[in-house]
């Protein structure tokens, strides 16, 4: 299979209040980008449970991306803060059990950056076509799990 | 237990979503999915139309679960909750899935691949929905004051409006005097009536107000809490000063770009901005009358329109500069009729009924007007003052020398530097101008996103006096409704703890940006199984003071904590419904 061929699956955790809205202006000012994400919205990129990104990574999904507001900019008064934190040492423990960290981005995005979200999405749908489907991975980990 | 009975209303916004994406197919699909017992499209489901169209399917198919496809929640979702309600369901039992701004919008080119993102966000919104369970709101106390930032015109008329319904008004003002801009205005277009008759009575009236609490000069320095229960701290000259409010009212203002280094501008002592032509046109006691100081009056003066506004760094329109300046050559023509006054502008953008009128006015007066090319601007040429422009005429398609006696710059409105300050402090956005961004640019235009915080004046955008003062009107109507009211509804997206997962280790507490949990006894409303007789420690949530983030949710560690409308299980379901495609 071709990059081009690879279709990858890509889930972005948006935060309601910055990430969320630049992407909806993406929409708004009609700035196109691929097909091969899904939004889910939470509240906050705090929200967003480390185990969430294991789960995710481990059932198959390609990548993923959590985008909340700029630091110092979040409606829960330092949730991104908490969540940088977070992910950074996520970020870390995914090389360790064989996931390549780029699967993971997080980074910011504030409701007036449309074009940002859009930079952001085409930059790593484009990343996780050069690094494949995470099926390998999974499938080496299921035969290893019945073993 | 009632069977889920989930019924999926598809939108096609016209054809917004239905150009591009293939509703009838997405319909069908959606008809197939699991706990799926009806399906439908409308044109617009917003629509009156569209909305009893929902309300008539949820009785008649007896749904437990509705899910809207259309546009973003960001916007619609109150209405389509509040439909849901009308029909009798718990408005926590409605799904919004956004496939126009996150798919057809963005996805124009790939209608086949649309179409298919659009099915599974679908059914990832079935997947959560079927999770989904009625929720409860909280009512919690809104403090019948408002704080005011910036004492304008719009900050006065907002302060002014919510005084006079009874409501104690706060109005910061950083400058040691009311008024902003005005008081260095002369005359108002389109009426002409001197802009000071206007503002003192505007100040006098706020002065003299007892319910407003004038803070000036002084800052906003700290704000903390949500609506309802702002609490605020401002620095004054003498110290800090500390009160609590239910809404905020931003009407900071703009600041004009000063056009330094432009068309020599602070290089010859005759070009000057707008705004000093304004205090040169003031009547006495102005600070010098228009003539060039040694009693000669203007027989030449040229107007230079957009000067640092519509280009790459700066694309916006300012808005006011064409009516000021259609107001100050009629005022130069009216003060010297044989003198020649040009206004070289880019285009000419006098909208509305008045301002058109008023484009006439001046061409009556003999106000002569010509278009010049961004591409070749005019040149203003001298030694040691401006002595003439060269500029080319679009028009005649030819080189023009206009001699001068001045050269006014119409120079655009800026959003004021400590905007970037102020966004933080209120957890509230500013666009890519640099002005604040309201919630909705036509649905919402004076509020922010962030409940209880509204927006009036040049802080959101260049606006004239007379759309100034209708806009603070607009705000402090808004703000007035929950004041009245008197109590919010809190959204009840909180967090709960699960006391018999919880180990009551306090990482939560910790964690809570809000001081919303704390730990307690669990006892006599639950008894712990296998813990009879035992003082445990659980996390409780104090709904009131929860805002929603779910940080608490993801820093548990023994998975006791869950955050309603966004528990584990219903985004692991969605995530299961993407691997699973």
């Amino acid at each position: 299979m071709s990059e081009q061929d690879f279709h990858p699956r890509i889930v972005a955790f948006c935060c309601n209040w910055c990430s969320y809205a630049g992407a909806d202006l993406a929409g708004v000012s009609r700035l196109q980008m691929p097909t091969d994400f899904q939004v889910i919205r939470v509240m906050c990129s705090a929200r967003v449970a480390p185990e969430w990104i294991i789960k995710t990574l481990s059932a198959g999904i390609d990548g993923v991306m959590v985008l909340g507001c700029h630091i110092g900019d979040c409606h829960y008064i330092a949730g991104n803060h908490r969540a940088a934190k977070r992910f950074a040492l996520l970020k870390e423990m995914l090389g360790f059990v064989g996931i390549h960290p780029d699967r993971l981005r997080v980074d910011w995005v504030s409701a007036s950056e449309g074009t940002k979200f859009q930079t952001i999405v085409t930059e790593f749908v484009e990343r996780v076509r050069e690094l494949g489907p995470t099926r390998e991975f999974v499938t080496a980990h299921r035969r290893l799990d019945t073993d | 237990m009632e069977q889920t009975r989930i019924g999926v209303f598809v939108c096609h916004c016209g054809s917004n979503i239905g150009g591009v994406v293939d509703v009838p197919a997405v319909v069908e699909y959606a008809r197939a999915l699991p706990n799926v017992v009806y399906a439908e499209r409308n044109l617009y489901s917003c629509s009156e139309a569209g909305l009893s169209s929902l309300k008539q399917g949820i009785r008649a198919q007896r749904l437990n679960r509705v899910i809207v496809a259309a546009c973003t929640p960001r916007t619609h979702e109150p209405l389509f909750k509040n439909a849901c309600e009308e029909a009798g369901l718990n408005r926590y039992l409605f799904e919004f899935v956004n496939i126009r701004e996150h798919c057809s919008w963005i996805h124009r080119k790939d209608k086949e691949q649309a179409t298919e993102k659009a099915k599974r966000l679908i059914r990832m919104g079935v997947a959560k929905a079927s999770l989904l369970e009625p929720q409860e709101e909280t009512e919690s106390n809104v403090i019948p004051a408002v704080l005011v930032i910036g004492g304008g015109i719009a900050g006065m008329t907002a302060a002014l409006n919510l005084a006079r319904q009874g409501f104690r008004a706060h109005l910061v003002e950083k400058q040691a005097r009311l008024g902003g801009w005005l008081p260095h205005i002369n005359r108002l277009c389109p009426t002409d009536e001197e802009a000071a008759r206007l503002i003192d009575s505007v100040i006098r009236e706020a002065q003299a107000h007892e319910r407003i609490i004038l803070h000036m000069p002084a800052t906003v320095q700290e704000v903390s809490g949500y609506i309802g229960n702002f609490h605020v701290t401002v620095a004054e000259k003498e110290g800090k000063c500390t009160f609590d409010v239910g809404t905020i009212i931003v009407a900071t203002g703009a600041e004009v770009l000063q056009p330094l280094g432009l068309y020599g501008y602070g290089r010859f002592p005759n070009v000057i901005t707008q705004l000093e032509l304004e205090e040169r046109l003031r009547p006495p006691p102005s600070p010098s009358p228009v003539n060039d100081g040694g009693g000669k009056r203007w027989e030449s003066t040229v107007f230079i329109n957009c000067v640092g506004a519509r280009i790459p760094e700066r694309p916006y329109c300012s808005r006011v500069c064409c009516m000021t300046s259609l107001k100050n050559a009629i005022r130069l023509k009216k003060q010297n009729p044989a003198a020649q006054v040009y206004v070289l502008h880019r285009d000419l953008m006098t909208y509305g009924v008045e301002f058109e009128r008023y484009y006439r006015r001046a061409m009556e007066a003999g106000v002569r007007f010509l278009r010049y090319d961004i591409e070749r601007p005019p040149q203003v040429v001298g030694n040691g003052r401006a002595e003439a422009v060269v500029v080319w005429d679009t028009l005649r398609g030819q080189e023009r020398r206009l001699p001068v006696d001045a050269v006014v710059l119409n120079a655009p409105l800026i959003p004021a530097s400590d905007n970037a300050t102020l966004s933080r402090l209120l957890k509230v956005p500013l666009a890519e101008s640099g002005f604040f961004l309201e919630a909705h640019v036509k649905l919402r235009p004076v509020e922010f996103a962030t409940d209880g915080v509204y927006v009036c004046g040049t802080a959101r955008w260049p606006a004239d006096v007379s759309e100034s003062i209708a806009q603070a009107y607009a705000a402090s109507a808004k703000a007035a409704i929950p004041m009245r009211a008197g109590a919010v509804t809190a959204e009840a997206i909180t967090a709960f703890s699960v006391p018999e997962r919880c180990m009551g280790c306090g990482t939560c507490v910790v964690t809570c940006p809000y001081q919303a949990i704390e730990l307690r006894i669990a006892n006599g409303g639950h008894v712990l199984s296998g813990t009879e007789g035992l003082q445990k420690q659980v996390a409780w949530v104090n709904v009131v003071q929860c805002k929603g983030c779910g940080s608490c949710v993801a820093a548990c560690p023994s998975k006791a904590m869950q955050q309603r409308g966004f528990t584990d299980q219903q985004v692991l379901e969605m995530i299961s419904v993407i691997s699973g495609l």
